[in-house]
């Protein structure tokens, strides 16, 4: 299809909007001499090239989307009526606070819940996604040791199954990430821990359920091997579905903990969102929140109070499903993950073979012994049959790993659907395994040259290379 | 798979070739190397900085993920092989003939393994 940039004619763009009713202000000696090369297309251009793109790509409205760790839940419709609502969308952050009570409302009344669901004392909403919050929480666990004096706490322990962003984060926050190895039940290796906790760890990030989709049994031991060291212990949220409403990360242990409302709170993400990634605290950490006016603060980390109308949509979503809700929707991603998982053990080997939480992991190592066929082609094979691949090679410590979250809102209908897919693959790349490597055939898209693409990245548009 | 005689190798899947002149060449194996995938990209330290033995002095990216590359060596890096900054694939095509760096000044080694040892090793895998 064709891009933006090589539609439309000079000149053209849309008349509904009305001629410019503001004085036009000359912006001499401004950093930018040229125009800008905006595209020069009509209305109905812009709308059926968005049109084409939706078509040309996967959302959760689209079909089953077991993307692992993503949590790629149903966003109801409700919550996209109620931040249409003109008192959330014709409001400015600028204008007089008692103009905009509802708006406080909104805001005070999820933070609330969010306090309530994660066991913590006050929250901010300033962060727009996930990484954003663990780079603030990881400031506030900095912050902290600066103020008592601990000049020496430079580094954040992280165990080898976290996702990236958990050392990147650290990383970004002037901390040394120490690696933290999992024993062969995919946990915290406490051994490990305790050697490593010493008088120069600042804190602990710790995603649980882990990303092997199991919730440590150990969680009191090592949040209270990291106090006795002097740390804080930061809880990752990525993953609070298996638990919300059922275990509270503030009574494992927990001091700091991001949520990914886009996640966990049914608010849009992939591709797209705008995220939203808040981050609550224990009372002593309070404090140092962005987004107020106390000394101790660490100052903005967003403009105003984050994404909005982001929050309007989680808080819909809460006040929805109510109380009894929570849990129960925590309840079902756990019970579906467990009926796929159960459903494919005995073609696909699972890492952690055992109750699962909300994800589990199958590891594809034997299938590409024997047939060539790797976890990249089941997934790409996946794409045939209108489903999201699962998230692939994560966590590291599993080889050839395909991750699966069904989440909760998926019936059971659509489970067993992609269960006979994943089987009838699995009977193909025992027979015709050659075949396998070109899929998928029917998307826009077959398989991209991805070393290519990695090698030699093409992620602007050229208008000189273009001719135009 | 190969595991050449003439190296020793790390648990981590480095191998080292100590020289005669006490100077040492680092790289990933074979086994590393086909575990990663394809191999987009490199991140070498420069010369003069100083690597120490079992801790992280570059990352590879492949197009799965970034995986730290560890010591198996402390002393200061002389050289680097800027080959691979523009031509990652080689990494996958010769893993042995891709040395990352070239050591000197050794003064410490993490624990390793003969070709023997770490083909056992990685059979455990």
């Amino acid at each position: 299809m064709k891009l933006i940039f090589e539609q439309g004619h000079p000149g053209r763009g849309t008349d509904y909007l009305g001629p410019c009713d503001v004085p036009m202000v000359s912006i001499h000696g401004a950093l930018r001499e040229k125009p800008l090369r905006l595209p020069e297309v009509s209305e109905i251009e812009v709308d059926r090239h968005y049109s084409q793109l939706a078509r040309r790509t996967h959302g959760v409205n689209d079909g089953f989307y077991p993307l692992g760790s993503c949590t790629m839940k149903y966003n109801p419709a409700i919550n996209e009526y109620a931040a249409s609502l003109p008192g959330f969308t014709q409001v400015h952050p600028l204008q007089e606070a008692d103009t905009a009570q509802g708006c406080r409302e909104v805001c005070e009344r999820l933070k609330a819940m969010l306090c309530e669901i994660t066991g913590m004392d006050a929250m901010t909403l300033q962060p727009a996604a996930g990484a954003h919050g663990e780079f603030t929480g990881l400031l506030l666990i900095k912050a902290y040791h600066r103020a008592m004096g601990h000049t020496g706490r430079t580094k954040i322990l992280v165990p080898d199954s976290a996702h990236g962003t958990n050392p990147a984060s650290a990383s970004m926050a002037g901390f040394e990430v120490v690696s933290i190895a999992s024993d062969e039940n995919g946990f915290v290796d406490l051994g490990a821990l305790k050697a490593a906790a010493k008088e120069d760890v600042a804190g602990l990030m710790l995603t649980n359920p882990n990303t092997v989709g199991l919730f440590d049994p150990q969680i009191l031991e090592i949040t209270r091997i990291v106090h006795e060291a002097g740390g804080l212990n930061y809880y990752d949220g990525a993953n609070l579905n298996a638990v919300m409403g059922v275990a509270r990360p503030g009574d494992m242990g927990f001091d700091v903990v991001h949520l990914n409302l886009h996640k966990t709170f049914s608010t849009p993400h992939g591709g797209g969102g705008p995220g939203s990634g808040p981050n609550g605290c224990k009372q002593f950490l309070a404090p140092f929140l962005p987004g107020q006016d106390t000394p101790e603060s660490i100052g903005n980390v967003r403009s105003f109070g984050g994404n909005f109308l982001v929050a309007v949509r989680a808080l819909t979503y809460l006040m929805t499903i109510g109380r009894e809700g929570v849990p129960q929707a925590a309840k079902h991603a756990v019970l579906n993950a467990n009926y796929m998982r159960v459903k494919l053990s005995d073609l696909f080997p699972m890492a952690y073979d055992r109750i699962c939480m909300h994800e589990f992991v199958m590891s594809l190592e034997k299938l590409k012994e024997e047939t060539g066929v790797s976890a990249l082609d089941v997934a790409k094979a996946m794409l045939d049959h209108g489903i999201h691949p699962p998230t692939m090679y994560f966590p590291l410590i599993v080889h050839e790993a395909l991750m699966v979250e069904p989440t909760e809102t998926e019936t059971r209908e659509t489970l067993d659907e992609a269960v006979r897919v994943l089987r009838e693959i699995w009977e193909k790349a025992q027979q015709d395994p050659s075949s396998m490597h070109h899929l998928p055939e029917t998307t826009p898209v077959c398989r991209p040259d991805e070393v290519a693409a990695a090698r030699n990245p093409r992620i602007r548009y050229d208008f000189e290379a273009m001719g135009r | 798979m190969t595991f050449p005689k003439n190296l020793m190798y790390t648990k981590t899947h480095e191998w080292v070739l100590l020289n005669d002149d006490g100077t040492a060449l680092v790289g990933i194996t074979d086994y590393a190397q086909d575990q990663l995938g394809d191999l987009v990209f490199v991140n070498l330290p420069e010369p003069g900085d100083t690597v120490t033995a079992g801790e992280s002095f570059a990352d590879v990216e492949s197009v799965k993920a970034v995986s730290d590359v560890l010591s198996p060596v402390t002393g200061e890096v002389a050289e680097i092989n800027e080959v691979l900054a523009d031509e990652p694939q080689r990494m996958n095509q010769e893993p042995y003939e891709s040395w990352f760096i070239k050591v000197r000044e050794i003064t410490d080694r993490a624990e390793l393994m003969d070709a023997d040892a770490y083909q056992a090793f990685v059979a455990t895998c």
